[in-house]
């Protein structure tokens, strides 16, 4: 290294203060076999080698250009029009990180604000963040924000079985070393549930199996919301963004929280990452989001400005106290949603999901019809659709891609009681051909 | 920097005035020539029950946002909703129109632990001396 900040005297004195010889006396506590491993490595490459080296690896996976893909269960594979890449392209945009001296990205900004805007009008909340990482840490912010709106004072968190599992599991990780308590939903629901140590019910919809819950009053998502509303709770929703095209947003049935995975809104599957976390709610929990919150404002002379605003809940001013410790966005992430929204328009969302819609049932029927496959559930559902197998879902699996089809998720490692069943994603990109050839291969791998 | 003689004060900056039953708190002059202007006030909810010492408040200026902690033990009566579309009252006025709340202390004793005006003229200029 051309530059190493330390000098040989600091060394020494270093070394001498935590009273050790020689560095490499640092590292006695490794087993001397692998403390300094011999690496193996290939001789050198060119460029030209390495490339094509490198490609011929890379073409050892089953991308979607060359596969038909029935998997969803939280990332799913909706077409990207082009115009989203060259928006996100730009070097302005992608070169540059978190704005740290916003007022001179203004550009950044205004982009992160349309975006915050279209988020509201899709979840029907009234305001959104800068967003997050991805669907399952937004969720763990909206339970952490629900107990920082009792004041910390209601403790227990309630969470729908039928919320991602990964999404529960990220939950997890946040509540050890604190006295929340996080517990199940339990069926049938009954009100007594919520009592005033409840900080919030987390629900999703469409669930985990793709199923939509009814939003009436009498045994639907607004009843649900005023028991939870009732006993001074607050009612936390996680969506499928694209579905909102299609399907009543979640602050018209209650929801005082709405997060969701964004992966959906114009950013390709991209191997798990990154993602982008929705976040928005109601505007008197305002303050208690967590995140980054860009404001319109106008400048001295009038004209309209963007700037980072309610910051002070960030933890650059407030510290250990503030709303959350994670305060960057998936600024990049974001851009891609609101370049997506934007050249879909409400319409054009609309029809993405109706598409999805309609051929996730033709998809379905057509399946529940092949002997040993049955359609579970009779629950209304929208792209994702829950089918009990004649066989192991990893052994189907495996017989699909040999026909060069990514088959469904195995629900059984999720959920116990559901060995056997796979939940299948059906979405716009889906042709009939690849549908139809996705029956047939099951028919043939049917015992 | 002013400071009302019919106050006791907390190391926090919150004082507290006590009349027959009820309390009234809020945060000292000194405390909000630190902030500097006062964009928003958190207040808790009537009936919300604190103990001596625990946040009971937040207050948000231009420059930072800084915990309130309850100088007495007590019930909240009443908050000063005035303050939710003029926070500024706090700069304008912390003894008075700034005032944060009213509550029913329940301990009476625990204002022995506060300082007088005189005490808390003097830590105050401990704090500014000690930068």
């Amino acid at each position: 290294m051309s530059y190493v900040p330390h000098t040989d005297s600091d060394r020494t004195a270093m070394l001498a203060e935590i009273g050790v010889k020689a560095v490499g006396d640092l590292f006695l506590d490794v087993p001397e076999s692998v403390r300094y491993p011999e690496l193996r490595l290939p001789a050198p490459l060119s460029e030209m080698e390495i490339l094509r080296e490198l490609r011929s690896i890379s073409e050892q996976n089953a991308d979607l250009d060359h596969y038909a893909c029935f998997l969803g269960a939280g990332a799913y594979n909706h077409f990207v029009p082009s115009v989203v890449g060259h928006v996100v392209g730009r070097s302005e945009f992608y070169t540059a990180y978190t704005p740290y001296q916003p007022e001179i990205s203004q550009g950044t900004l205004q982009a992160i604000f349309e975006y915050q805007s279209m988020v509201c009008a899709l979840t029907g909340m009234d305001v959104a963040n800068a967003s997050h990482y991805d669907g399952a840490t937004s969720l763990a912010e909206a339970a952490l924000m629900a107990v920082s709106i009792s004041r910390g004072k209601r403790r227990k968190i309630i969470v729908s079985p039928t919320v991602h599992p990964e999404y529960r599991a990220t939950l997890r990780t946040y509540t050890p070393g604190s006295d929340l308590t996080i517990s199940n939903l339990q069926y049938p629901i009954s009100n007594t549930q919520f009592d005033d140590d409840t900080a919030c019910l987390i629900i999703q919809n469409p669930n985990f199996f793709g199923q939509l819950l009814s939003t009436d009053s009498e045994n639907g998502l607004s009843g649900l919301a005023d028991a939870v509303h009732e006993a001074g709770a607050l009612l936390v929703v996680v969506v499928d963004p694209i579905s909102l095209g299609l399907f009543t947003p979640p602050g018209e049935y209650g929801a005082d929280i709405v997060v969701g995975e964004g992966q959906p809104l114009g950013n390709p599957l991209n191997f798990g990452g990154p993602y982008l976390g929705i976040f928005a709610c109601r505007e008197e929990y305002m303050r208690k989001m967590p995140g980054r919150l860009i404001g319109e404002t106008v400048d001295t002379q009038g004209r309209r400005g963007f700037v980072l605003t309610l910051s002070a809940r960030e933890q650059h001013i407030r510290r250990e106290r503030a709303t959350s410790n994670i305060c960057t966005n998936q600024a990049l992430c974001a851009l891609a949603a609101g370049a997506y929204l934007a050249a879909m328009g409400k319409s054009g969302l609309r029809k993405v999901a109706e598409l999805c819609y309609h051929k996730a049932h033709y998809a379905a029927r057509q399946i529940a019809a092949i002997p040993g496959f049955n359609l579970v559930g009779d629950r209304p559902f929208f792209k994702e659709f829950l089918v009990r197998c004649p066989r192991p879902p990893g052994e189907i699996n495996e017989a699909l891609l040999e026909r060069g089809i990514i088959g469904g998720y195995d629900l059984g490692r999720d959920y116990p009681q559901l060995e056997n069943h796979m939940l299948l994603c059906v979405t716009e990109v889906n042709t009939k051909q690849e549908i139809d050839r996705l029956v047939e291969a099951l028919q043939e791998v049917a015992p | 920097m002013k400071i009302d003689k019919n106050c006791r004060y907390a190391e926090t900056h919150e004082w507290v005035r006590v009349a027959g039953d009820l309390a009234t708190t809020g945060i000292t002059d000194y405390a909000q020539s630190q902030l500097s202007d006062v964009v928003y006030v958190e207040l808790p909810r009537v009936g919300d029950v604190f103990d001596q010492g625990e946040v009971f408040a937040t207050v948000e200026s231009v420059k930072t946002a800084a915990d309130c902690y309850m100088p007495l033990s007590g019930e909240i009566t009443e908050v000063n909703e005035k303050l939710s579309t003029s926070p500024e009252l706090v700069n304008e006025d912390a003894f008075g129109k700034g005032w944060f709340i009213q509550f029913t202390p329940s301990d009476l004793s625990e204002l022995n632990e506060l300082m007088t005006p005189e005490e808390y003229q003097e830590h105050v200029a401990k704090e500014e001396g000690g930068g």
